[in-house]
């Protein structure tokens, strides 16, 4: 007989909270903390009414644990606030383990009233784990008899429903007789039957005399369930026969306590990613009915017995494996990792290492396929079988939600994106309806790996853009920060792998210089493509562009819309990236006259017109106001003589420079106040020669450093040294 | 109305000739030819079955239809036809060895043990004390690339027939590959393809046994539905197979969508009847387009409609029967001939490594 064993399960902070990939103290899995460090380590405003509660169980504890005499509940005001805190603690986030010893203490002395026992009893909800030594003390008070026959059935209902969860047995196995002599009281007996029948091992078979037991009791169900163990265990000393075909089961004594360690599992298992091997562990499928392996199940982490098992045949000598492997549920801190990294191994399951940390630390150091592939099995089977929108009849959102993200936190931590996971996108992506798990999809769409163009847009972009299209505004301004995520990871993916790429043929195909570059520059495209059409369809709202110029940035490439159905221009782009732009360009152009290296890829010398017209387009509207003249470019900003005059404004030329723009005008307006106090007219054409410069200036110290670099970078300025020289001393 | 719900009410007489295939062009899908299957060749997924609309069941290969008489000693795989088999798709065992058989059995059964003692409410009764055995077939795969099926019984000696020391067998399961080389030729070598896992017996210990496997090699179990297209696919197939003895009526149960009260629709059709039919819809003997099926199908529920005027393309395809084998759409088969037992087993391979791609 094999049962779980506590003992292996780490102990678990009271509350575990939330922690990224980068906080060192995520690597320490579990592990005694104090519950008062753990209230001096929160620093999250969030946890300040964690602290509060901490604070008035530790107060109700106290108090539980002084009270001298009989105290009535009716009278007594202050019992009955810590017996309310203790209720409501114990069935939000259970109770820790010191608090076993004190409440089943009174609660078993017969201090108080049963109805204060009873609700004491029922408030043993474990947070984690219930030390063995407080059993052991409830079990010395049942045989002192001080409490009712009723507390007594209590007690030992909930002793069965969390037997799993003390942490040793040892010593419970030790008091196995007086157990056993309980069997007597006629009340008890059915529970103390279903309490041996969990204890009992080969060894209590051999020393008592079964038959007695069966001349006393008779042959009720339970005691036949007990007695058909001890006939398992030694089939020489049962001699009685057990009806054959008969199916016996102990009454359900899960009392009010199995719901509540359910819920705080359910509960903790969002907040903690690393309390879950715990409850793993214990947890059964309860309130669903679901066939086998339909439950969506994260495994824990356990040694793979397989191989070590044929590994004892083998006696392959290695150079680091010494004979012993270190079991990963040993594995608790980051100190024990390094110091074991030369033999440990992964665990049977890897589904596991997306719970644990230290074992995903651990995969970034080895290559081996096999791992990816296992993990990739294993992920590809549940996301498919566990996608709300995919299966019918499956309505366990909530619990594939947690596990997308799960699936993004590990892709964040490993920072590579796992191909299961990118082909679940694919084919599920085509039946979304874009609201299910919107966020945790679209982060997971950011970790897609680089692939070739003709993938991506059938599988991608397609259903990616339908979707963008018919919904909401906020839902366009998701799928550009994902597209933007999505890139940044590409290219970072790229710096890092650049290197390695050169010298082995890991990354071949799709991910040469010029393979990058194409698929990027096919994202560009998509992205400028929804970016133009939504700001038609959204009629420019200033969020959405926000979001576009985002993504700009990080491409370095300026992007230029233009409405000419309203003729309400829209100029949008940033200077930053227009500056970045061309040192890239610039750089890239050395390099060709240098031509001491061979280039990966070229320019094509249509970019530097491109690039070309755009400046001078900039140029024509910034500073020398003469927009909409010389451009050819299609999506320039060029308009017939007689579409400008249809628009009845008189100014057009200038109407964009660096006076007029809409996005300046602001500023020009606080320039007057400042440079003509008087002046209430806002003649804005009083900024113009010395003044011009003055206002320039003034931008600058406002902070727009990216118009600085356009402006410095793209315009030659007549005698710019004795201007900026006049400035200086002007101001 | 006669045939609804009611027993197989067969209109019989049905022949070739009142049923002219259809020109082509016509029925829903046609055209849509067959493509062979690349599926190791590009490294992409082919879409699951699950996923596939508007395509024509990706698993099934034109070559696939030729369902040969095998060689296999019928007396060796006898045990596996006329029982009910639950059908799973398996990921590649990480770490699988033919040499630990042995070893696999005794640790499985102290699992079973364990798993049978733990619990908060535990069942107690007779069968306490279950023998594992664990065993290779050699006999069943379809390639000398295929691993050989591995065979898992659970035997239990209740303590009535301790004395006799007889066993009885209580649950048996099967993993298998027939002709899944192409596909899993990329796998890398600690990884053992036995894409399909076949089951007879209660599901609790199915549970027990997949848990183990799980567990021990690294896989994953999901059931294996089959598609309403892809059993069509097959009533198509086996109608054509030619088998020895008169053989009992070809059947299909159609469920009717929408009621409140579930109704099945049970077509019988003789199965030189069906036979007759696929002939003249069939042009090319061995190879099977996704046209022919559809036509063979509309013909099928044309003749239907005019003796009982319902149209059972409206209703959806959950089982067939034929002389070869039977097949519900939860994924539940039962094998009727040894001669065509690799052949089946070949599209259900097909079927489970699309599942699991």
């Amino acid at each position: 007989m094999q049962r779980r064993q506590s003992s292996k399960t780490p102990k678990q902070p009271l509350q575990g909270h939330h922690k990224n990939q980068t906080d060192l103290s995520a690597w320490r899995k579990g592990g005694r903390i104090d519950p008062e460090k753990i209230v001096q380590n929160h620093q999250t405003p969030n946890s300040q009414k964690n602290d509060r509660q901490q604070d008035s169980l530790e107060q109700a504890l106290c108090y539980f644990e002084k009270v001298q005499d009989r105290v009535s509940l009716k009278k007594n005001s202050v019992l009955q606030k810590h017996l309310a805190t203790v209720e409501s603690i114990a069935l939000q986030r259970g109770l820790p383990p010191e608090g076993f010893d004190v409440l089943l203490n009174v609660a078993l002395s017969g201090k108080f009233a049963d109805t204060v026992n009873t609700c004491l009893l029922k408030s043993l909800v474990p947070a984690s784990v219930i030390p063995e030594s407080s059993i052991i003390s409830s079990v010395s008070w049942l045989c002192v008899g001080k409490c009712s026959g009723n507390i007594q059935l209590l007690f030992l209902k909930w002793l069965i429903t969390v037997f799993d969860f003390i942490d040793h047995k040892e010593q419970i196995h030790a008091l196995y007789g007086f157990f056993f002599s309980f069997l007597q009281d006629e009340k008890m007996c059915p529970y103390v039957c279903h309490l041996l029948y969990l204890l009992t091992r080969k060894e209590n078979g051999e020393s008592i005399q079964w038959c007695e037991m069966e001349y006393y009791f008779g042959m009720q169900s339970h005691l036949q369930a007990l007695l058909s163990l001890y006939k398992l265990f030694c089939p020489e000393l049962v001699t009685i026969t057990l009806p054959g075909k008969m199916k016996t089961y102990f009454k359900n004594s899960e009392g009010p306590w199995k719901a509540a360690i359910n819920a705080i599992r359910q509960r903790s298992q969002g907040n903690s990613p690393l309390s879950q091997p715990l409850f793993l562990g214990t947890a059964q499928p309860q309130s669903r009915k679901r066939k086998w392996n339909t439950q969506l199940f994260i495994p824990a982490s356990s040694t793979n017995r397989n191989n070590l098992e044929q590994d004892r045949g083998k006696n392959h000598v290695d150079l680091y494996s010494t004979n012993k492997s270190f079991p990963v549920e040993q594995l608790q801190t980051f100190p024990q990792l390094l110091e074991n990294i030369h033999h440990l191994e992964f665990p049977s399951q890897m589904g596991s290492v997306l719970t644990n940390p230290l074992l995903l630390h651990y995969m970034n150091c080895i290559k081996d396929e096999s791992v990816y592939l296992r993990l990739n099995y294993w992920m590809g089977q549940t996301l498919q079988e566990e996608c709300t929108w995919c299966v019918a009849d499956n309505q366990y959102e909530d619990e594939f939600k947690e596990f997308l993200e799960t699936v993004y936190k590990t892709e964040c931590f490993l920072q590579e994106g796992f191909s299961s996971c990118e082909e679940f996108l694919y084919k599920s992506l085509p039946l979304w309806d874009g609201f299910c798990c919107r966020s945790q999809i679209l982060r997971l769409v950011s970790w897609i790996p680089l692939g070739s163009f003709s993938e991506m847009k059938s599988h991608l972009y397609d259903p990616l853009a339908q979707l963008f299209f018919t919904s909401s505004l906020y839902f366009k301004c998701s799928v550009l920060e994902s597209l933007k995520e999505l890139l940044q990871n590409w290219l970072n993916w790229h710096v890092i792998h650049l290197d390695s790429a050169s010298d082995s043929q890991v990354c071949s195909l799709n991910t040469t210089l010029s393979g990058l570059v194409n698929v990027v520059a096919e994202l560009i495209q998509f992205v400028g493509w929804i970016s133009t059409v939504s700001l038609r369809l959204e009629n420019n709202p200033t969020f959405l562009l926000y979001f576009i110029l985002d993504f700009y940035e990080t491409v370095c490439i300026p992007f230029v819309f233009q409405n000419p159905n309203t003729l309400r221009l829209s100029l949008t782009f940033s200077f930053v990236c227009f500056f970045r732009y061309r040192t890239n360009l610039v750089a890239a152009k050395e390099n060709e006259q240098s031509k001491k290296k061979i280039l990966q890829f070229k320019f094509s010398s249509q970019t530097y017109q491109e690039y070309n017209q755009y400046i001078i387009a900039m140029v024509g509207c910034l500073w020398t106001s003469t927009a909409f003249q010389k451009d050819i470019h299609p999506q320039g900003l060029r308009m017939d003589e007689e579409l400008l005059k249809k628009t009845a404004v008189q100014e057009f030329k200038t109407s964009f420079n660096i006076v007029y723009h809409p996005a300046m005008m602001g500023y020009a307006v606080l320039f007057l106040q400042q440079a003509w106090p008087d002046d209430t007219t806002f003649n804005f054409s009083l900024i113009k020669g010395k003044k011009w410069n003055w206002y320039l200036e003034y931008l600058y110290a406002q902070g727009l450093k990216g118009l600085k670099l356009f402006i410095e970078s793209s315009i030659n300025r007549v005698s710019q040294a004795s201007h900026s020289k006049a400035g200086n001393t002007q101001a | 109305m006669a045939a609804a719900g009611g027993p197989p009410s067969a209109p019989r007489g049905l022949t070739g000739r009142g049923f002219k295939p259809r020109p082509a062009g016509n029925g829903v899908g046609a055209g849509t030819v067959m493509e062979p299957r690349t599926l190791s060749g590009t490294g992409r997924p082919s879409w699951g079955l699950l996923l596939a609309r508007g395509h024509g069941p990706l698993g099934f290969s034109s070559s696939s239809q030729l369902l040969p008489p095998e060689n296999t000693d019928p007396q060796r795989i006898a045990f596996l036809l006329r029982k009910q088999w639950t059908l799973y798709s398996v990921t590649p065992l990480y770490r699988f060895s033919n040499a630990h058989l042995k070893n696999y059995s005794r640790l499985l059964s102290a699992f079973i043990a364990a798993e049978r003692q733990k619990g908060w409410a535990v069942e107690v009764g007779v069968e306490l004390d279950i023998k594992v055995a664990v065993s290779s077939l050699p006999d069943l795969k379809g390639s000398d690339q295929d691993h050989a099926a591995i065979l898992v019984e659970l035997f239990s000696r209740s303590p009535a027939s301790q004395k006799t020391s007889e066993e009885k067998l209580i649950w048996s399961g099967w993993f298998c590959c027939v002709c899944g080389d192409d596909f899993f030729e990329n796998v890398p070598e600690d990884f053992t393809c036995l894409p399909l896992f076949l089951t007879n017996g209660a599901e609790s210990y199915t549970a027990i046994v997949g848990s183990w496997f799980q567990k021990t090699f690294d896989c994953c179990f999901h059931r294996l539905a089959i598609s309403p297209l892809n059993l069509s696919w097959m009533a198509a197939m086996w109608t054509g197979c030619k088998v020895d003895k008169t053989a009992s009526a070809m059947e299909l149960i159609f469920s009717v969508p929408g009621l409140l009260q579930p109704l099945d629709i049970s077509y019988a059709i003789h199965p030189e009847d069906a036979k007759a039919l696929w002939d003249t819809v069939q042009k090319t003997p061995g190879e099977i387009t996704q046209e022919e099926v559809d036509i063979f199908m509309d013909c099928l529920y044309s003749h239907f409609h005019r003796h009982f005027k319902i149209r059972l393309s409206a209703a959806k395809l959950v089982k067939i029967s034929t002389a070869i084998a039977s097949a519900h759409c939860d994924g539940i088969i039962k094998f009727l001939q040894s001669q065509y037992l690799i052949g089946v087993l070949k599209l259900l391979t097909e079927l489970a490594i699309s599942q699991i791609q």
